[in-house]
């Protein structure tokens, strides 16, 4: 950079924030650069979907923080299964309602949902209550069910995955927000953040015949990150995952956590399920390959009891 | 009767008729309810003898009305309710119009041995050998297999032409359908008959009809004794000969003021042609030509059937490469038995009474059902058959028994067949990527709807997949997802005969919901 250059942009970035303060004070600057947010993580207990996301997203500095005026945002909930939303084995609809109102209230110009699905995807949308509630709120809730949505990219670096068709809505958005839920699950041990990925891309067979926990890691290097992870730990379905047998499997936590970075929000569900950390291969990977933060002691966390 | 409006009364009727049987066979959406389409299979005449046969249930034996209806109507179930009739018509005309003038029959004598042997071939040998002869002639099937094999996937390709360009203007109300594509071996009848029957009705009129299919054929024998049927006013006959000439059955011989009854599909086509009022519509009157049909435009029809064969090809599309895992797998899947459709109680029961009309094919929304090549033996040739390499049964879906026609599936409530163990899963751990690769996997796993397929612990922290066959449902969702090549590491072998598998037994975990943040 040359010093006339430096000098330019230093003046441009105080007048910014000069702006920025007079309107919106000193908390909103800082929130508006995530990696220097007011906490790393928020985690809620104790209220219904939406209203725990209301008050967690507050304390990140609002979904503002995260979506700006204009921006096309992608929501990609867990709706791998065809199983109603009590038995918890894809994302709470009213949580994927609630963040799409809060993306249109911050200025979001469009707003996707789509998942690739496990079972039919006709039926999963339909099951799940999420096609219905996304398309409430005025999501456009999107197919993800053909290989024709989906297009090459490249993950540099990676080690067994260095590519992957991934779904357009993906390359198309400005914004990506994770919204997995929480459930056991009986080969990967857990499925949360890094995990939902799987539902972003086309080939999942790769995945689990080329060493899954590695691809679930190396995915993750991937530069189109989630800008926030929404971990939906309402009901969690502790055993028999990811689809579930009967609701004999899940457990009602009424719990969510927030956060930018999915390693860390991985190694929080992990304690949420009480299942140690080291145990779920791709969290101690992805920690290593410096894509996130597994140790929450180092972590600044706020913790919201409703 | 000789109004104008009978002809109109009968297009309009055919045309309902079928573009109902069409939206049915082409609902790649699964919009239209079972019930419905029910309604509408209920007319067909085979479907309902073998369905009344099964069955013993007076409210399946449609055919009983079919048959009154021909007693009193003579053969307006070919010209009003058979969709494979209805097809040949709307054939015929697009051979008139593409000879820019009409169609020209005539009078041709009736193929009297060849006919009444088709038919007595047919009764035969279905209580012979079964239902094999007839599946390959029932008019219903074969207008099913054209649909399912040929139009649903061109209608397909289409949809998704629409739905790409509307997805580059962000609206996704259509939405892409892969296809799973057939064994090509499967075309080979449906195409022979495409062949047969689109010639025959650009060229012929109803040929087809009345030498070949056993339905047309008994349908006029009893006709031959109906209460209505077109008559000759000789007094006012000319003999002009227009109306042969209009007459899609070949089957009116103006110079002896006779009307074949037997071939008669009483499309009414005849008394619009008249000109002197001389034919009509009525009670019974005891009481006769010559023409010779132009040569066809066999290029033009031998061009379209071809582009409609590469067409439905280029959308059933080619298998689409699947990543592959290293190594590939070294055993074979030992397969005793083909798994039939949720419904089919027993393959002997399900192939005894299976037409191969494609109707639950193409019901199918996980599209698992693909017409056999000889997965049952030659004689089950199209029958449709579970393809767990192309996708696996929804636990929640039972459209296929719903729809079928003929019975050959019964219809199971939700809860049955949820139960209803259709194969037994078998794993092969010398394909399994946790043994050979040693790396995690259990894709396996994760689809099971009952955790028949489950995880247990293998060396270090990896876990390896252990199956119990006794609440295995055969659904094949563990051998779909199982990602070795070229051979699976986990399988469904049928059941000859469908058993009750055992209810999943499932306990509470004992986790409390927490009330602090364990972290």
């Amino acid at each position: 950079m040359k010093r006339r250059d430096f000098f330019k942009t230093s003046v441009s970035a105080g007048m910014a924030a000069g702006a920025a303060l007079s309107l919106g004070g000193y908390d909103k600057l800082w929130a508006t650069v995530p990696p220097m947010a007011k906490y790393d993580m928020v985690a809620v207990m104790g209220g219904s979907p939406d209203a725990m996301f209301d008050i967690g997203i507050q304390e990140l500095g609002g979904i503002g923080t995260f979506v700006k005026k204009g921006q096309k945002v992608l929501i990609k909930p867990n709706i791998g299964w065809d199983v109603l939303p009590e038995l918890a084995a894809n994302t709470n609809p009213l949580l994927v309602k609630r963040i799409i109102e809060h993306c249109f209230k911050a200025g979001a110009r469009e707003v996707y949902v789509f998942d690739h699905t496990c079972d039919n995807w006709v039926n999963c949308y339909k099951s799940s209550g999420i096609e219905k509630a996304a398309k409430s709120a005025g999501a456009k809730v999107v197919p993800g069910n053909s290989e024709s949505y989906y297009h090459e990219i490249q993950i540099p670096g990676g080690i067994k995955l260095q590519s992957a068709k991934v779904h357009q809505l993906l390359l198309e958005t400005d914004v990506f927000i994770n919204v997995p839920v929480l459930k056991n699950h009986e080969s990967a041990r857990m499925t949360a953040c890094l995990k939902n990925s799987m539902g972003l891309v086309w080939d999942r067979g790769y995945w689990h015949s080329n060493d899954l926990n590695q691809c679930i890691a190396d995915y993750a290097l991937y530069e189109k990150k989630p800008a926030l992870n929404v971990i939906d730990c309402y009901n969690v379905m502790v055993k028999n995952g990811p689809q579930g047998v009967s609701k004999e499997d899940v457990v009602m936590m009424k719990s969510q956590i927030l956060t930018a970075d999915w390693v860390a929000g991985d190694a929080a569900a992990a304690k949420m399920l009480n299942v140690p950390v080291e145990k779920i291969e791709y969290i101690p990977i992805a920690h290593k390959m410096g894509l996130g933060n597994m140790n929450l002691e180092s972590l600044n966390i706020k913790r919201i009891k409703m | 009767m000789r109004s104008h409006f009978l002809r109109r009364f009968r297009i309009a009727f055919s045309t309902v008729v079928y573009i109902c049987f069409f939206l049915v066979f082409v609902d790649f959406r699964y919009i239209i309810p079972a019930d419905y389409i029910n309604l509408l299979t209920i007319t067909q005449f085979v479907p309902s003898v073998i369905k009344f046969y099964n069955l013993e249930i007076l409210l399946t034996a449609t055919f009983v009305l079919v048959l009154l209806l021909t007693l009193v109507s003579g053969r307006t179930y070919c010209s009003f309710f058979c969709p494979l009739g209805i097809g040949q018509d709307l054939f015929s005309r697009i051979g008139g119009v593409l000879r820019k003038k009409f169609r020209r029959y005539g009078y041709k004598k009736p193929h009297i041995i060849l006919r009444y042997s088709l038919l007595a071939l047919t009764l035969v040998s279905t209580m012979i050998w079964g239902i094999y002869f007839l599946s390959i002639l029932d008019p219903f099937s074969i207008y099913g297999r054209f649909m399912t094999f040929f139009i649903k996937p061109v209608v397909i390709e289409l949809n998704n032409m629409l739905a790409g360009v509307l997805g580059k203007f962000d609206i996704y109300t259509l939405s892409n359908v892969p296809e799973k594509p057939f064994k090509l071996a499967a075309y080979s009848i449906p195409a022979a008959f495409f062949v047969l029957i689109g010639t025959l009705s650009l060229t012929k009129g109803r040929l087809y009809c009345n030498i070949v299919c056993p339905v047309g054929t008994l349908l006029g024998l009893v006709s031959k004794i109906s209460i209505f049927r077109i008559n000759f006013n000789e007094s006012e006959c000319t003999r002009c000969g227009r109306c042969a000439l209009r007459c899609k059955s070949s089957c009116i011989d103006f110079l002896k003021y006779d009307v074949d009854v037997s071939r008669c599909v009483d499309c009414f086509n005849c008394i619009n042609a008249c000109q002197d009022k001389a034919l009509s519509y009525g009670l019974v009157k005891f009481k006769k030509k010559e023409h010779k049909t132009d040569e066809s435009r066999r290029k033009v029809v031998a061009g379209s059937l071809l582009l409609l064969l590469g067409l439905s090809q280029k959308s059933y599309g080619q298998d689409k490469p699947v990543p592959k895992p290293k190594k590939d797998s070294t055993v074979k899947e030992t397969r005793n038995w083909p798994v039939c459709p949720p419904g089919s109680i027993s393959l002997e029961h399900f192939s005894k009474n299976c037409t191969a009309c494609s109707l639950c094919i193409t019901a199918c929304p996980n599209q698992v059902l693909q017409p056999a090549v000889k997965e049952y033996g030659f004689s089950g040739m199209m029958q449709p058959v579970m393809n767990y390499h192309k996708s696996f049964c929804t636990y929640n879906c039972t459209i296929c028994n719903e729809v079928c026609p003929t019975g050959a599936l019964s219809p199971l409530v939700l809860d049955a067949k949820k139960l209803t163990q259709l194969g037994k899963v078998n794993f092969i751990k010398d394909n399994c990527i946790v043994k050979t690769e040693k790396t995690a996997c259990g894709a396996c796993s994760e689809s099971c709807p009952t955790k028949a397929v489950y995880m247990i612990p293998y060396e270090g922290n990896l876990l390896i997949p252990e199956v119990n066959t006794d609440i295995c449902i055969g659904c094949g969702h563990c051998e779909y997802a199982c990602p070795t090549v070229p051979y699976k590491a986990i399988f469904v072998d049928g059941n000859p005969v469908h058993l009750t598998a055992k209810k999943p037994v499932n306990k509470e975990s004992g986790i409390k919901s927490p009330v602090e943040f364990p972290f």
